[in-house]
């Protein structure tokens, strides 16, 4: 029976994990060392500013220990998403470190190197062949948007890594990638069923997070088999269980019994889990429904404005009783103050205490809270604005005179001076497209021998 | 009137993309799930109540047997991390549904 084993030490590169665990991981010889570094879930700013929203030395100690023991034992290493965002900055960012390590451990290697940016030009022909399609809630795309639409990539599937492992890769640092290419790319080329590959992908990419207790930070293993795949914990403080995978088949996923990705979709209509014991679950069923024509996952991130904030913290009981009429009192005297009446200024108020996490879809409407934290959140074309806009808010606000007031010295409490701090630049996400493409085209192979 | 939270193993939000989130319920016992599924307990009518929608706006109800969970996928008004966004992972949209009260005896 033919068997392939792959360790997935963390869930994010960066996060973490005890060498204990990875010790275990490497007893069991895995075929292949696999990880996921990125995420859309930290927001637009990361992939328009083309910042990593990982911590360099965290992801330095996390590959130091990945590449000694990946090039020492000769087992090929996958990093996927490099630099969360996987764009161009991100994959420059990775590859620095991977060298630095390599020179201080003495360390040699063929490393492979797989950009996933997307130009504005392929993404126009695309719209212009009507092969761009929105996915949900994504804004509709013209000419002028896709001009502006700031950084973006492409979601690569399993052939791009694959043809970097047919090249002799050792290790493999990808751009923005499926989260479970990484892990599915080495298998399918070995002929392993393309379903429970991406299937054991898609749950490895977490590593612990679907075991039980769930962990961002400790290592797992998964063995795929001829017809079913088993997962394996690798620190005594956890166990798989049927319930605690089915649970993670969930997560992040709009659907659970049909994932769709690159090329296809993993169909889990008749997926089982199965628990053969020693904190083991054996997964079967899984499906790889191949699509008719390829389609890539984009995504794209503008910068919006830049953002200066202010926080502060409201006691007075006759003000919270009125606490929305004087800020859209508020925001109308301060638009009078403004040369542009405020057009080109984007200002909110968080209200934390009333709605300042659902916003309008807070459905608790009547109670009434003894004290409320107010963020004044200014956002405009330049930073000097946004500070203009942030001030003359603070101020109007603290000595507003409301209906009623009784308390006349001043309406905020500020925890900080300055009271005002600027926040630096915003993003916002532009494309969320899929896009019929070649599945290698737009990622481009870059051989280095270290 | 029993609370959400009193059957239910798991209630918890999260994006699912930077333009949609999901809410998962995930049960304790399989008779509740089941009382749950064969009701249609949790519909769009009732998720738009709950989170000021109209139902045409609730994306997804889905109930799911191998985990016995059911999974609502919902829009944003603002997408993750934009101007005026308030929750950019999407991971504190839950509670509505973690307090809201059913009528039954789902094992009660």
């Amino acid at each position: 029976m033919a068997k392939f084993t792959v360790l997935s030490p963390t869930a994010i590169l960066g996060y973490g994990f005890p060498e204990r665990s990875f010790e275990r991981g490497l007893d069991c010889h895995p075929d292949l060392i696999a990880v996921d570094a990125g995420s859309v879930d930290p927001g637009p700013y990361y992939l328009g500013a083309g910042k990593s929203f990982t911590d360099r030395a965290a992801v330095r100690r996390d590959l130091a220990i990945l590449l000694g023991a990946a090039v020492a034992r000769g087992i090929p290493l996958v990093i996927g998403s490099a630099g969360g965002a996987g764009a161009k900055p991100h994959l420059q960012w990775t590859v620095e470190i991977v060298r630095e390590l390599a020179a201080e451990l003495g360390l040699g290697f063929r490393l492979g190197m797989i950009p996933a940016d997307v130009t504005h030009e392929t993404l126009l022909e695309g719209l212009r062949q009507g092969k761009l399609q929105a996915l949900a809630g994504a804004p509709t795309l013209d000419a002028r948007s896709i001009a502006g639409a700031g950084a973006l990539v492409a979601q690569m599937g399993v052939e791009p890594i694959q043809r970097a492992l047919a090249a002799g890769c050792d290790v493999v640092v990808a751009g923005r990638a499926y989260d479970p290419a990484v892990f599915a790319a080495l298998p399918m080329l070995r002929g392993f069923d393309p379903g429970l590959a991406l299937h054991l992908g898609k749950i490895l990419e977490c590593a612990a997070i679907a075991a039980s207790p769930g962990s961002g930070s400790d290592c797992a293993l998964g063995i795929l088999e001829d017809n079913r795949f088993v997962l394996q914990a690798l620190s005594e403080a956890r166990v798989f269980t049927p319930t605690s995978v089915a649970a993670h088949t969930l997560y992040e996923k709009s659907n659970p019994s049909l994932l769709p990705g690159p090329g296809g979709a993993l169909d889990l209509t008749d997926v089982s889990f199965e628990d053969i014991g020693g904190g083991r679950v054996a997964v079967s069923g899984s499906r790889f429904v191949p699509s008719q024509g390829y389609q890539l996952k984009i995504e794209g991130a503008r910068q919006a404005g830049y953002r200066s904030i202010a926080i502060a913290g409201i006691r007075d009981p006759i003000m919270i009783q009125a606490i929305e009429e004087i800020l859209e009192q508020v925001r109308a005297r301060v638009a009078e103050l403004l040369p542009d009446g405020g057009r080109n200024g984007r200002l909110h108020f968080h209200i934390y205490g009333k709605n300042g996490v659902m916003g309008d879809r807070e459905p608790v409407r009547d109670f009434v809270a003894h004290e409320l934290g107010i963020v004044i959140d200014a956002v405009c074309a330049d930073p000097e604005s946004a500070d203009t806009l942030c001030s003359l808010t603070r101020s109007t606000l603290l000595h507003f005179g409301y209906d009623g007031r009784i308390a006349t010295a001043g309406n905020l409490a500020f925890p900080f001076s300055p009271s005002d701090l600027r926040a630096g630049a915003v993003y916002e996400f532009s494309v969320y497209h899929l896009l019929e493409a070649d599945p290698l085209e737009l990622f481009p192979l870059t051989i280095m021998e270290i | 009137m029993t609370r959400l939270s009193d059957v239910a193993l798991v209630v918890r939000s999260k994006n699912t993309s930077p333009f949609t989130y999901s809410l998962d319920i995930m049960f304790r016992e399989p008779r509740d799930y089941q009382y749950f599924k064969s009701r249609k307990l949790i519909d769009a009518v009732l998720v738009a109540r709950l989170y000021r929608l109209k139902p045409d706006q609730v994306l997804d109800v889905i109930y799911f047997d191998p985990a016995m969970a059911i999974k609502i996928c919902l829009p944003r008004d603002i997408s993750s991390g934009a101007p005026g966004d308030s929750d950019v992972y999407g991971a504190q949209q839950h509670a509505p549904l973690l307090l809201w009260e059913f009528n039954g005896n789902a094992g009660h």
